[in-house]
């Protein structure tokens, strides 16, 4: 079952795959960003500083509808919440002084993260590092070609990007159901999610969804 | 734009720097490994239907079944995610 608990190499080459998919969306976000008014050199100073796309665009597409600062702000913000929680789950991962630590953890992206998962709460340190640096690669080059040359590329949606981050989401999840425990907390979370997204905004049903690792405080059933 | 920067520096910031390589107790530790799946579950569900406050049934559907049909196949994971992104991709112009 452990056919994507990808070793070193197998994670390099999935980081290709998904660092092209990157690179496209980084792009995407390069001319909307631009389209929404935000000029060439403030998408690249965001891409460079905040990497994490789903917060990026939502500022933009807020911006861009005309509402306030405040409200981009604050939806960016939650979002991007779920990497406290995404953090914690790699921090022994991290070693040295404080500084390195802080560097070395802005590579923590969800894709990342997913891809140096191996199941049972071990991590591969050089596939999060590895891939960080790719696709941190990916995404602030993408975003240049997309604010001076976007119109050219076209939609990522178009080839149907948007589908490919959550099926392979799914594909590093399927692995780590092993245990009555993980298949439970995988399930709560899914659920509190669908629950939670026509109510809340969006990156709360994440943070909100990740409170099913409590189930771990219950006795080991074995 | 600088207080997103500054709140995701910290957010990511949060494990390695407070936590550390610091063995963590038992019990914990339980909990932390099991914020793989859970948070895995948690993008998979909010990537395929989520949407700006309401649920959002589309081509990402499309996507995300027949990549679980090429995951049940034991497809390497970039055969995974291109076959997902066309999936999407096909869908979108059929619907």
């Amino acid at each position: 079952m452990s056919s994507y608990a990808l070793r070193y190499r197998e994670g390099a080459r999935a980081a290709l795959a998904v660092a092209a998919t990157v690179w496209f969306f980084g792009a995407s976000f390069g001319l909307v960003a631009r389209a929404a008014g935000m000029g060439a050199v403030a998408p690249l100073v965001m891409s460079a500083t905040t990497f994490a796309g789903s917060a990026q665009f939502a500022v933009t597409s807020i911006l861009g509808a005309g509402s306030g600062a405040a409200a981009a702000i604050a939806a960016a913000v939650l979002l991007n919440t779920r990497y406290a929680p995404i953090s914690i789950s790699v921090a022994s991962l991290f070693h040295g002084p404080l500084p390195r630590r802080l560097v070395e953890s802005q590579l923590i992206v969800d894709e990342s993260w997913a891809l140096s998962s191996r199941g049972a709460g071990r991590f591969d340190r050089r596939v999060l590092i590895g891939a960080g640096l790719l696709l941190y690669v990916s995404w602030v080059s993408g975003t240049a070609v997309g604010v001076f040359a976007g119109r050219a590329l076209g939609d990522p949606k178009d080839v149907g990007l948007d589908g490919a981050f959550p099926a392979l989401f799914l594909a590093l999840l399927v692995p780590q159901l092993q245990g009555r425990r993980a298949v439970a907390a995988a399930t709560t979370s899914a659920v509190i999610a669908l629950l939670l997204i026509p109510f809340t905004p969006p990156g709360v049903p994440i943070v909100a969804a990740s409170a099913a690792c409590l189930l771990g405080l219950r006795r080991r059933a074995r | 734009m600088i207080v997103v920067g500054l709140a995701t520096v910290l957010f990511k910031a949060t494990g390695p720097v407070l936590l550390g390589s610091r063995t963590l107790p038992p019990a914990l530790a339980d909990v932390v490994a099991l914020l793989a799946p859970v948070l895995l579950a948690a993008l998979v569900v909010t990537q395929t239907v989520g949407g700006d406050n309401e649920l959002v049934l589309d081509a990402r559907l499309a996507g995300v079944g027949a990549g679980a049909i090429a995951i049940a196949l034991r497809a390497p994971l970039p055969a995974v995610v291109v076959i997902a992104a066309a999936a999407t991709a096909l869908a979108r112009v059929l619907f």
